[in-house]
């Protein structure tokens, strides 16, 4: 285990150590970039319902300051202060959960996702605690594990643990996108941790061979999917049917369609205008392109690349399995929920709602990506100088 | 502890997974590129589809003008009254004024003001005055457009010939229909971008596609003369009490209608006014039914055994075949047997001996009958397609009816006797008019028709209409005979009283009873032409059902008479040629 040695470390010179300002530059910039979008995507539609044009930019301004709060103070507690709650918080993401069923629930859009706080009047989403429960929780397992996982039964626990929690999470709160999620980081991490791919090879080749299967049941007209399989309809052909589950599908796709290569300026789109469901939320990329165009996309493309790019060499060079681990399990986490997002805006995968990181409206989900990026900044601060 | 060799397999596993994710976002971004440029016009053409609501601007349609320029259908402007739902502010203050001004009950009005729908029409075709008026209380959600609507300044002037239009600016009967292609122009739009909701995103402001106006219709329709025939036959309906009268005066060189006359006439301007005495409690189809009575140009939609006229047929046919000459002699006891039939002459005591142009001014049935008996119905059936009569004239009107024949194989002695003294099958008047005048022309069997050219907004000719024309239906020497004969007829037989002084006319009467026999109804009907040697002018008067006396002789040939003694020195035909001797 490499604990002891970083703890000796730590009473060296701080000035030897490192900071991520890159990491925290681009951060920044997606926060920012991602609050002039909400405004600019929901002013409309917040004016005709709360007649405040910065109703959803204010709600996101104060979960973004309280989660830059939360993020310094978790970069400032060395990483592994938090490696043994990390049973703790596997059991807690898998108690939450079911709370949503509870009085304490709160539906939105048609679906319990969210738990009310008493107090504070903020909602939180059990699947986002779920995710970095589960990114702490896998960590610390590989370590604990040690060569175990370089055997096929290491490899079938680390993939057991987050299967309980990705089910509780679709099937209670039929959140199918964090579901996604939270296997998504599993296998990461664990491809990672492990020195084996043609495990990981075969299991891709598995999800693309039932995708495929599930596409054919669908497309031959069998409906055991029933509105899963209403959404993959309506992605094959999404102008097909334009009122029901292609209709916001087909929005996105006329927002970005219509900001064609250099957009029609910001403020400018006509698609916020009420008639693209979720503008500001898990479409807001659609925005983005219809008014800053092919240019604005890619700009925040590259800024997420970048963001990736800096994790994986922090990555690289943690003093520890641990911290190395936490800072993959992040990347994943963003990675895939970046790549999900656009894929369904731009109609590349069907439509399920999952929201852009650090980008779109959404408090706890910016709240806690922030207290990720700290993890990532704590594990930064801990690299010595000499050893890059 | 982390093995130099563990963190090597991490790195590299790391680096794969980092790479990994670049690829996918580098995917997406490539999708991104074929979104944004390749379908990007496909889908922003789609979304200003969604983003703009439409609001059409009618098209000014083009008039229709006499052969002297006067307007016989015009536009006017009008307005229609709207309401957008989501853009009231006071709904009670726009019910209150839009009551007021329309002169609609709260009822009607409110029902459509508070109906929830992205734009409703309260009220069209109202007048521009008023339209002013609302336009000028400002109130928002209330849309005023200008627009316009068909205007029949002569009233029911050729009414059944011009037809009128609907609400959609489309051509309901008539002219109206058949030159809609050309009258009707194309609307233009007033694009609002609004937003999903249907209210108007005040900064996008509006887009304007102007219309394009219509072309202007110049028919070869003479207004003093189709004046004066309604009036020749509203005066004969009325001294004859007879059903209708209609009047047809065509140039038999080359088909231009001068005139159409069918009275009863309607007002174009409320074509859907019935007459007054109908029952109130009448279902709509009874309602269309009647309409469609009223409306209908009998000239054209409806056929009738042309009895005595139709000798004009037979005798050309005789002549082309060399089987008369107008010396030919026959003999009329009063009655002919065919096969086992006495088919009898109007005059029971019988003309006697006669030369052939005798028995023509004579109108004498057995005589004709024998002319077609002769021919055999081999030659006779052929000179009846040969002329035309089996075929549509072609008239530039809708629903035009065709010939009622019998089928030549179940054609006997009978039939072909009947049908030689123009009975016992159906054609319409047009279809008489034209045949003649191909007779009578030198043999060119021309279309009749109204539609001579189409004007563009700065009065240049956009289009001249061409017509069919078939040569050689008669040769020069039988159609030259035929108008000494039907000269004759006129100055000395059956038509004189469609002589008029100074001119030389040559014509034909007819008096036909109509189906069932022996129900007491006629059609007196005359056909004439002038001048005789070289005929300008050609008209055809029907009288259905007169009362009284009944002989196209007496009924008919006047109206003609009337007709010519007006309009042939108005045409400027005044040049009077002595007959050659």
């Amino acid at each position: 285990m490499a604990a002891p040695k970083t703890a000796r470390r730590k009473k060296k010179e701080q000035s030897e150590y490192f900071f991520d300002y890159s990491l925290l530059f681009i951060v920044l910039f997606l926060l920012g970039f991602g609050l002039v979008m909400i405004y600019s995507a929901s002013s409309y539609s917040a004016f005709e319902e709360y007649e405040d044009t910065a109703y959803y930019l204010k709600k996101q301004l104060i979960a973004v300051i309280i989660g830059l709060g939360l993020m310094i103070v978790v970069a400032n507690i060395p990483y592994h202060f938090w490696e043994r709650f990390a049973v703790l918080g596997y059991l807690v993401s898998a108690a939450l959960i079911p709370v949503v069923l509870t009085p304490l629930g709160v539906a939105s859009h048609g679906a319990k996702r969210w738990i009310k706080i008493p107090g504070i009047g903020m909602n939180l989403q059990p699947a986002e605690v779920a995710k970095l429960g589960m990114i702490l929780f896998l960590a610390v397992l590989v370590c604990k594990m040690g060569r175990g996982v370089r055997k096929f039964k290491g490899f079938l626990v680390m993939m057991a643990f987050p299967i309980p929690i990705a089910a509780e999470i679709y099937l209670i709160t039929q959140n199918l996108s964090s579901a996604i999620i939270v296997m998504g980081i599993a296998v990461i991490m664990v491809f990672v941790a492990s020195p084996d791919y043609k495990k990981f090879v075969i299991m891709a080749l598995l999800v693309i061979a039932a995708a495929a299967v599930v596409i054919y049941l669908v497309v031959s007209g069998s409906d055991i999917f029933a509105f899963r399989g209403n959404r993959i309809k309506s992605w094959l052909n999404p102008e097909s049917d334009p009122s029901d589950t292609g209709f916001q599908t087909l929005q996105g796709l006329y927002a970005i369609g219509s900001g064609g290569v250099w957009g029609k300026g910001l403020g400018q789109s006509m698609q916020k205008l009420s008639f693209l469901p979720e503008a500001q939320n898990d479409m807001i990329f659609s925005i983005i392109c219809e008014e800053l165009g092919l240019f604005g996309a890619i700009a925040i493309i590259l800024m997420f690349v970048m963001l990736l790019w800096r994790m994986m060499v922090i990555a690289n060079n943690a003093p520890d399995l641990f911290g190395a681990m936490l800072v993959v399990g992040v990347m994943g986490h963003i990675a895939v929920q970046a790549i999900l997002n656009i894929a369904v805006v731009t109609a590349t995968i069907p439509n399920t709602g999952i929201s852009l990181p650090f980008i779109s409206y959404g408090g706890s989900s910016v709240m806690f990506l922030l207290i990720e990026i700290g993890l990532v900044l704590s594990v930064a601060r801990r690299i010595q100088l000499k050893e890059l | 502890m982390l093995s130099d060799n563990n963190k090597i397999v991490h790195r590299k596993k790391m680096l794969v997974t980092f790479l990994l994710f670049a690829g996918i976002f580098a995917f997406l971004f490539g999708r991104l590129v074929y979104l944004c440029v390749w379908e990007a016009e496909h889908y922003a053409s789609m979304a200003t589809d969604l983003h703009e609501r439409e609001r059409s601007i009618k098209a000014a349609r083009g008039r229709i003008l006499d052969c002297n320029g006067k307007v016989l259908a015009d536009n006017k402007t009008v307005c229609t009254v709207s309401v957008i739902y989501n853009q009231i502010k006071n709904r009670e203050e726009v019910i209150a004024m839009l009551c007021k001004e329309l002169e609609l009950t709260e009822e009607y009005v409110r029902k459509r003001v508070e109906k929830y729908s992205s734009m409703e029409r309260i009220k069209s075709n109202v007048d521009k005055e008023v339209g002013d008026r609302i336009r000028e209380y400002d109130l928002a959600g209330v849309k005023v457009d200008e627009d316009y609507k068909r205007y029949y300044p002569y009233h029911d002037l050729a009414s059944k010939v011009l037809g009128f239009t609907g609400g959609d600016n489309q051509g309901i009967i008539g002219l109206e229909v058949v030159y809609d292609k050309y009258m009707e122009g194309e609307p233009g739009k007033i694009l609002t971008v609004t937003d999903a909701k249907g209210v108007e995103v005040e900064e996008a402001g509006e887009r304007r596609l102007e219309p394009v106006a219509g072309l202007d219709l110049c028919i070869s329709l003479d207004l003093n003369i189709q004046a004066y025939a309604t009036q020749l036959a509203s005066q004969a309906m009325a001294t004859k009490q007879a059903d209708s009268v209609s009047i047809l005066v065509m140039n038999p060189q080359n088909g231009e209608i001068l005139a159409m006359v069918n009275v009863p006439e309607f007002d174009l301007n409320e074509p859907y006014e019935l007459p007054e005495g109908t029952p109130e409690n009448l279902t709509a189809q009874e309602k269309q039914n009647l309409l469609n009575g009223i409306w209908r140009n009998g000239c054209i939609n409806d056929t009738y055994e042309p009895g005595s006229t139709f000798k004009i047929i037979t005798a050309a046919a005789g002549l082309s075949a060399g089987m008369v000459t107008p010396e030919s002699s026959f003999h009329c006891p009063g009655f002919i047997i065919v096969d086992d039939r006495k088919i009898r002459c109007h005059k029971i005591a019988g003309h006697g001996s006669q030369d052939f142009t005798h028995t023509m001014m004579n109108s004498c049935n057995p005589a004709l009958i024998t002319v077609g008996l002769r021919l055999g119905l081999d030659s006779y059936y052929s000179y009846f397609e040969q002329f035309g009569l089996k075929q549509k004239t072609g008239i530039d009107l809708p629903g035009e009816a065709a010939t009622i024949m019998h089928k030549k194989e179940d054609m006997g002695n009978v039939e072909l006797a009947t049908v030689s003294f123009g009975q016992s099958f159906q054609i319409t008047p047009i279809q008489l008019l034209t045949t003649a005048s191909s007779i009578i022309n030198g043999g060119r069997r021309i279309t009749p028709h109204f539609g001579v050219k189409t004007l563009d907004a700065e009065g240049n000719v956009a289009e001249h209409f061409e017509y069919p024309v078939t040569d050689g239906i008669v040769t020069e020497e039988v159609s030259a005979t035929m108008r000494e004969i039907l000269e004759m007829v006129v100055a000395e037989g059956s038509g004189k009283n469609g002589k008029v002084e100074g001119f030389r006319v040559g014509g034909k009467t007819a008096t036909s009873q109509t189906l069932p026999r022996g129900s007491g109804r006629y059609i007196a009907s005359f056909i004439g032409f002038a001048p005789a040697d070289d005929p300008q002018v050609i008209a055809l008067a029907i009288v259905n059902n007169p009362q009284g006396v009944y002989y196209g002789g007496q009924v008919a040939a006047p109206i003609i008479r009337q007709l010519y003694e007006n309009i042939l020195p108005y045409l400027g035909i005044t040049e009077y040629h002595e007959k050659e001797e």
